[in-house]
């Protein structure tokens, strides 16, 4: 009894850390962005309640949609082709050949590297005179765009920028490749199946929730894209075409000093996030596979 | 059958290198850059090997500014950063390991609410937490110090929770039974048993909190206000905005010097960032 009893006591001792780290960098910003979001707050006045305001402007407020468009837009590019190359390239790294650890580092590696050096480093890749990508195209007579500064080309230009990153899910899709079960592939294979049949029919659908996770991170990674256009492109630029949700955010938080405002559009993104996480599961449930598991 | 194999092996070693020399161009677009002269930038057609590589670009980088500021900015912004770091993976090692502990190994009321609880903090954005979180280190008079940036670190944080917690399970409860029969205190079955069996999970961890700490743009931008005290990340975007688009091979050298620490950190820990990324992406 007494045994217990010391044992609880240790528990909470233990984890009290982490109920000061909850309630003070967790619990309250969460219920104080709730009612800022109701507040005229601008930092140096103490906030004003001024109930569904914030909400109701956003509502009518044109820029609030631009980049809600360009987000979205953004989004539905890059998730489809990171997760495309991803599995693609995770499927040539499992397919026994030799140099993996080589290839696997070099995929690797542009996915480690810190976001604004990426940017700043890419400013240079896609610069419209002398870099180098420019460079490449007009060496094949193809007409070089301007990258960073005509708006039909900045999103694609950060969709390429993105597909350099895509190491970190090439990784997690070569883990799950690795435990695809060997026999299932001998299996089909003496049952006659080619190697697209293989792939459709045996790999992808045991790969499924490891993609499933991949598309729900990346659904929750892209939604926040900031550091890499704020510094690419700045405000926006070219014609507001790379004004992301989160820089709009920002601006409104710590440049025009519209603290409450920024708060309202903090948790439309949270609800954005847990309706499209909660529709990836939902849509998932027919083609997701998890092994062993009675339907 | 043999042949059409082959075949398939030697189409894919093509692809695979044709991508990884795709792949790799940027970052040799980045050293070259870095080694060239200022009219080699702008040569055409492209310059790859500078005649005469110019390896004062780094010392130039380094003290950029320091005439003017009376102090070398990217020494001073490497010091910070180095320093935060520290900061960082001491408190998110300590704290975590503790709070992983109780989540783990020890039985209290509410332990696996509190636990359900820390996991669904994981889906707060902290575009969410941004404006919060600055009034209240305003308040507390932390804006421009780098108080906001390293103290949360020491209390804990959802995602080293849950990646220990997850690992501590693994150990042998006999082991604790044992110990707990021989007298042992919690404490020292948590300070002699399972942290010495859990390195390679708290390498995982420490590792994962560096790299966000040195890679983060986003803290320093909202906390940080004079110059003296930016990050490396920080001081990149600094340079940039106030040079790019002019002096390309200084700026690729600045570059090159924010990203060989991680180059060379991969290089060193290859294991642990791969199990890790592993770790997370399939038992998550």
């Amino acid at each position: 009894m007494k045994e217990r009893r010391k044992g609880k006591i240790a528990g909470l001792l233990f984890a009290c850390p982490w109920f000061v780290g909850l309630s003070l960098f967790m619990a309250y910003p969460v219920c104080a962005s709730v009612y800022l979001s109701f507040c005229e707050y601008s930092v140096l006045k103490p906030p004003m309640w001024v109930g569904t305001e914030n909400y109701r402007d956003l509502f009518h407020d044109e820029l609030f949609w631009t980049t809600i468009k360009n987000t979205g837009l953004y989004a539905i590019v890059a998730l489809p082709f990171g997760v495309l190359l991803g599995i693609f390239l995770a499927m040539m790294l499992n397919s026994k050949v030799r140099g993996l650890a080589f290839y696997r580092t070099i995929f690797f590696l542009p996915s480690l590297l810190p976001q604004v050096s990426l940017a700043v480093l890419w400013l240079w890749v896609f610069n419209g005179d002398d870099g180098v990508l420019n460079e490449f195209l007009r060496m094949l007579h193809i007409t070089a765009p301007n990258w960073l500064s005509d708006p039909a080309w900045s999103k694609p230009a950060l969709v390429l920028l993105s597909l350099w990153g895509v190491g970190n899910a090439v990784v997690i899709y070569l883990a799950g490749l690795q435990d695809v079960p060997v026999q299932l592939l001998e299996a089909a294979e003496l049952d006659g199946a080619s190697a697209w049949a293989k792939t459709r029919h045996v790999t992808l659908p045991m790969l499924s929730p490891v993609i499933l996770f991949n598309v729900i991170m990346g659904i929750i990674g892209t939604l926040q894209v900031f550091t890499v256009p704020y510094i690419m492109f700045p405000g926006g630029s070219p014609a507001r075409s790379t004004y992301f949700y989160t820089m709009y955010l920002f601006d409104n938080a710590f440049r025009y000093n519209k603290m409450g405002y920024a708060a309202a559009m903090g948790w439309i993104m949270f609800l954005a996030i847990l309706v499209l996480t909660l529709f990836a599961l939902k849509v998932s449930e027919r083609h997701v596979y998890y092994g062993g598991e009675a339907k | 059958m043999k042949i059409r194999n082959r075949f398939r092996v030697c189409v894919t070693h093509f692809a695979l290198a044709g991508l990884s020399v795709v792949f790799m161009f940027p970052l040799l677009w980045l050293i070259s850059t870095a080694l060239k002269r200022l009219e080699e930038t702008t040569m055409h057609p492209i310059v790859w090997i500078p005649k005469h590589p110019q390896w004062h670009n780094f010392a130039d980088a380094f003290t950029y500014g320091s005439a003017q500021l009376g102090y070398i900015p990217f020494l001073v912004y490497a010091r910070n950063t180095l320093l935060l770091c520290i900061l960082v993976v001491a408190g998110t090692v300590v704290s975590n390991s503790l709070v992983a502990y109780s989540f783990a190994r020890l039985k209290w009321p509410g332990r696996d609410l509190m636990f359900a609880v820390t996991l669904s903090t994981l889906m707060v954005p902290f575009p969410v937490l941004m404006v919060p979180m600055f009034a209240l280190f305003r308040d507390l008079h932390w804006i421009g110090t780098y108080r906001p940036l390293w103290v949360p670190a020491w209390f804990g944080s959802a995602f080293s929770i849950f990646l220990l917690r997850q690992f501590f399970r693994t150990i042998p409860f006999e082991l604790s039974e044992a110990a707990k029969l021989d007298g042992c205190s919690e404490w020292g079955i948590y300070s002699r048993i399972v942290l010495p069996l859990s390195k390679p999970a708290l390498a995982v961890v420490a590792l994962f909190s560096f790299m966000a700490t040195w890679n983060d743009f986003l803290g320093p931008l909202i906390y940080l206000i004079d110059q003296k005290t930016f990050t490396l990340s920080l001081g990149l975007q600094f340079y940039q905005s106030q040079h790019g688009g002019t002096q390309w091979h200084l700026l690729m050298a600045a570059t090159t010097i924010v990203v060989a620490p991680v180059i060379l950190l991969f290089f060193f820990a290859q294991k642990q960032f791969i199990q890790g990324i592993a770790l997370t992406g399939l038992k998550g």
